[in-house]
């Protein structure tokens, strides 16, 4: 093949010029044959055709003109003719361009947030697609955990096809601001974790190699870009200096980027310490040499061109030989490789499901807003139906007709697309409105890279396919003798397309119905989780937290505050009761959990049930109102010198004692043996939809941690009460700084984001679809009425009272709506079972939300209906029988 | 070829059409036949030939497919598709109105007017 043929197939024309020039060789050859036959020699014969023929690249460069010119001439003309047209009657186009880009933008922006929350979730981190999350499972127990350390190195020493093991855990710490505590969130991370994750500090560097060895060895941190302007006003020699964390100075070692928040779906990091501090962060204790610890919410990078399914193999088979070399850590357990958008580490877990819901109710918003649009076409086709008659009159074939429909189609879509994506441009961080804030960093953006711009690109076309045709096909087919007659003339329901008009009326109506029903569904959930009962009674407890651990307290020092604390917290005015708990219920705290041994159970075989627990103080029973039904509350004598105790809940008394009285009997927690002296009711522990489940309670005394909460039983407000802890807080140690208090209540509803989300989205939604089905509606029925001027005026002529012209025309738009209704409902019934675990104490088929539907719907199209049908019973029967 | 004259803007395609409507052709079939129908009175210049049978393929009036020529070589054979067949017959019927219009206009004689 010469350069040139090469350059040929490259741009594409081999095709056409491959032909031609066959062509032209076989003639030239013929011709030549021809008068070697006349006696020329072969030389002058082949020379002499070649003459004849002329410049072959000439032609040749004619037919490749005309090829282009063809497609391209045609298409611009459409365009120039489809904008003219939209300039002619601008309020069509823009009610159009309007639902088109509402339905456009809002596929967009889930696009985009499903892009920025699911599949990219984590900005400036490289190739995410070979970026996995590892978690740990127990046989006989549903749902993931965290891993341990030595776990991971084993796994890191054994596997081929993973590039990097990266140990990540999310922290929280308070930074004093004066008098104010400010939390600040990052996390204990390997020393690869940079690297791995492919960011290159701007300042600085990362971490070194062997920095996340050796208890408390290496007090360094990274921090944010975020912090390293606000907090150190960018200053480039911050390299060196320290930083308190927890009462220990950390060096500053770099400085992240710009844009990279870390890597927690929801939340934006301000600082990386190495695992080596992880006695630092976590109060309970050094567990990273503990193989029974797992703590770490790990991610690995896959090697290039391994598939999760391989990797899964490899990382199984070395879960089952630590199964076998640590059976007293490692019975039953087993370690999962799972894509970023399933990891149970962060808030994927409340986006996942929300998010699958809105990207279906937006593709039905999508799918109203084209009907709609559809609709609007067919009123213009009829509109245009003359200058169509001619069109086909002067010899335009159907086909160009159609194309030239579908390209101003086209034209809409493309005006609505741009539209649509700055329409998503702007809801990029809309999402974050939805998501109650608890004075953390949130981070939680859409992203509109050219994947997500590419595929609402084709939903844009997808829409045009939907919108354009039908209209299309329907107005190119007009009767060329029919138009040249007056066609004022229709009669109610008659008309021909009129029933394709109407059903796409129906869709509307139908598809509004079952997002109404939704909505309703969530929002009815959303009011019954309010006003559930939790098992505790939830409104005249406050809660706030007690940070002796990031103010640097050993335990002999927090003990005796806390003692003192509590002591002057029962003396203030209005406090019924008081007690810590370390984990404060309904909060995003994690509860200890652990394989407990009872006596006279015999758990399945390669199984250890793991159960949580918390640790309360005496008090604790009574403050935040969990009845003990048998035995005792804790005691200030079950402190440490005492022997252990625990009180459990009702399900675990049934399930581990199958009904006989558990106290006086013993536990195994960790190691220890426990008597229990107590059944307390059964409670929501960490939230309102989670099924029962056992669970226990042991002294925090026995169990101390430097950090806890506090849950006060009064009734005052948290406003009134907030600055008295914080002066009797500052009269034990001016340096601490207190938090807020807000009540139990609150702390509950703040548990409820993902029904909140949820419902929102599908409220404002329906109400969308609503709106576009109401104008679908009146724009069906003021045609109907300006299209039967006659048959009014004749109807009123002969008697016909207005009210019966009302009830004629709003039976007719009754009637298309409760056929919508109809179809609705079953789709209804069928779609809202989908809507699962969001629902919460109530029926998919709960008749309330039905009826309320169906109760906007007439509402609704009334409201479309009316109107017309007002104006149709003014009709003047002399003008309208003389027009 | 003697007394052959350029051919008339416009009926290049008129004379392309009437050939192949009467079997398929080869371009360069097409050129002896319309030689040979017109009795050599059209001199056609023989690679503008191309670019004609290219725009009426692209219009849909004809059709074409590779085949074998009498001398064994590969050739593109070209036939009237049903469209091109009626636009030959528009064609050729307004062409036979005007020319017979216009041979009216040549007869009429000073008497006659």
């Amino acid at each position: 093949m010469s350069p040139r043929d090469l350059f040929d197939r490259l741009l594409h024309r081999d095709d056409l010029d491959r032909s031609l020039n066959e062509e032209i060789q076989f003639h030239i050859g013929q011709r030549a044959q021809d008068l070697e036959g006349s006696g020329m020699t072969p030389q002058e014969a082949e020379r002499r055709a070649r003459i004849e023929f002329g410049s072959a690249e000439n032609y040749k460069e004619q037919c490749r003109e005309s090829r282009r010119l063809n497609g391209l001439h045609t298409f611009l003309a459409d365009i120039r003719f489809g904008l003219r047209m939209l300039r002619r009657s601008p309020g069509f186009s823009v009610l159009a361009i309007l639902c088109l880009t509402l339905g456009i933008g809002a596929n967009a922006a889930v696009l985009s947030w499903i892009e920025g929350t699911l599949l990219r979730p984590y900005p400036a981190v490289a190739d995410q697609a070979h970026v996995l999350v590892l978690a740990g499972t127990a046989r006989g127990t549903p749902g993931f955990d965290g891993m341990s350390w030595p776990d991971l190195l084993d796994i890191r020493r054994n596997c081929r096809l993973l590039d990097a093991v990266i140990a990540e855990k999310i922290v929280g710490t308070t930074l004093s601001i004066g008098d104010r505590a400010e939390r600040a969130t990052g996390s204990l991370v390997s020393a690869n974790y940079f690297d791995a994750m492919g960011i290159r500090p701007v300042v600085g560097r990362g971490f070194q190699p062997g920095e996340d060895v050796g208890r408390n060895a290496h007090p360094v941190v990274v921090i944010s870009y975020g912090m390293w302007r606000d907090r150190f006003r960018g200053d480039p020699k911050v390299i060196g200096k320290t930083q308190t964390f927890n009462g220990m100075p950390h060096t500053i070692v770099g400085v992240a980027p710009e844009g990279f928040y870390g890597t927690f779906v929801g939340y934006e990091w301000q600082f990386w310490v190495p695992l080596s501090m992880q006695e630092r962060f976590e109060a309970d204790g050094y567990t990273l040499e503990e193989r029974g610890a797992r703590w770490i919410e790990p991610f690995v990078r896959l090697k290039p061109g391994v598939t999760l399914a391989q990797a899964q193999q490899e990382v199984s088979s070395v879960a089952r030989r630590l199964e076998a070399d640590f059976p007293d850590t490692n019975r039953g357990r087993g370690v999962r490789l799972l894509p970023l958008w399933e990891s149970p580490f962060n808030a994927s877990t409340v986006v996942l499901p929300t998010l699958k819901i809105t990207a279906v109710v937006t593709f039905l918003v999508l799918l109203i807003a084209c009907a709609n649009v559809s609709n609007l076409l067919l009123v213009r086709a009829f509109a245009r139906r003359h200058e169509m008659s001619v069109r086909l009159a002067v010899g335009a074939g159907r086909t160009r007709l159609i194309k030239q429909l579908m390209t101003e189609g086209l034209l809409l879509s493309v005006i609505s697309l741009v539209g649509g994506i700055l329409v998503a441009q702007w809801c990029r961080n809309l999402l974050v409105l939805l998501i109650p804030n608890r004075g953390v960093k949130l981070h939680f953006a859409g992203q509109l890279d050219w994947r997500v711009v590419a595929l609402s690109a084709a939903v844009c076309l997808l829409a045009t396919l939907f919108f354009a045709v039908i209209p299309a096909i329907q107005s190119s087919n007009v009767d060329i003798a029919g138009t040249l007659k007056n066609e004022s003339a229709g009669v109610i329901g008659g008309r021909h397309g009129a029933w394709l008009r109407s059903s796409l009326v129906l869709v509307q109506v139908a598809l509004s119905f079952l997002l109404l029903v939704g909505a309703g569904l969530l929002l009815q959930s959303l009011s019954r989780i309010r006003t559930a009962d939790p098992g505790f009674s939830a409104d005249d407890v406050l809660a706030t937290h007690v940070g002796l651990f990031d103010a640097g307290y050993e335990v002999p020092r927090a003990r005796i505050f806390e003692d003192q604390f509590m002591d002057r917290v029962r003396a203030l005015p209005g406090v019924e009761s008081a007690a810590y708990s370390r984990v404060i219920p309904f909060t995003y705290q994690t509860y200890s959990s652990s394989p407990i041994t009872v006596d006279g159970y015999q758990a399945p075989p390669d199984e250890q049930p793991a159960i949580e627990y918390s640790e309360v103080s005496p008090g604790y029973f009574a403050t935040i109102g969990i009845p003990v039904i048998a035995g005792r509350e804790f005691a200030r004598s079950d402190d440490e010198n005492a022997p252990p105790v625990a009180i459990v809940n009702e399900s675990m008394a049934a399930q581990y004692w199958r009904g006989a009285d558990p106290i006086g009997r013993r536990l195994e927690v960790k190691g220890r043996w426990m008597q229990v002296v107590g059944v307390a009711k059964n409670a929501k522990y960490s939230d309102m939809v989670e099924p029962l489940r056992p669970f226990f309670y042991v002294p925090l005394r026995q169990n101390f941690f430097t950090e806890s909460g506090l849950l006060i039983r009064t009734r005052q407000n948290p406003a009134s009460l907030a600055p008295l802890l914080a002066k009797e807080m500052h009269s034990l140690d001016p340096d601490l700084a207190p938090y807020g208090v807000i009540t139990l209540r609150e702390q509950l509803n703040l548990k409820r984001s993902t029904q909140r989300i949820a419902g929102i989205l599908l409220a404002v939604f329906g109400g969308l679809a609503l709106l576009l089905a109401t104008v679908g509606l009146y724009g069906v029925m003021a045609y109907t009425v300006s299209q039967s001027t006659r048959e009014l005026g004749l109807r009123v002529a002969l008697g016909a009272a207005p009210v019966d012209l009302l009830r004629l025309l709003l039976s007719r738009g009754l009637w298309l709506t409760a056929a919508g209704v109809l179809v609705g409902a079953a789709a209804a019934l069928a779609a809202t079972r989908l809507l699962g675990y969001m629902l919460y104490k109530v029926s998919p088929r709960d008749p309330l939300s039905f009826a309320c539907a169906l109760l906007m719907i007439i509402i609704a199209s009334m409201a479309a209906c009316l109107p017309p049908a007002w104006r149709a019973t003014r009709t003047d029967p002399i003008r309208a029988l003389r027009d | 070829m003697p007394d052959s004259a350029d051919i008339l803007p416009g009926t290049l395609d008129l004379l392309i059409l009437k050939a192949v409507s009467l079997g398929s052709l080869h371009g360069y079939g097409v050129l002896l036949r319309i030689q040979q129908i017109s009795g050599g009175a059209f001199l056609v210049e023989q690679g503008a030939l191309y670019p004609a049978l290219f725009r009426l393929e692209e219009r849909g009036l004809l059709a074409s497919e590779w085949g074998v020529s009498e001398n064994n070589r590969r050739a593109k054979y070209y036939r009237l598709t049903r469209k091109g067949e009626k636009r030959f017959r528009e064609v050729a019927d307004s062409w036979n109105r005007l020319a017979t219009a216009v041979a009216m206009v040549l007869k009429t004689r000073p008497e006659e007017v």
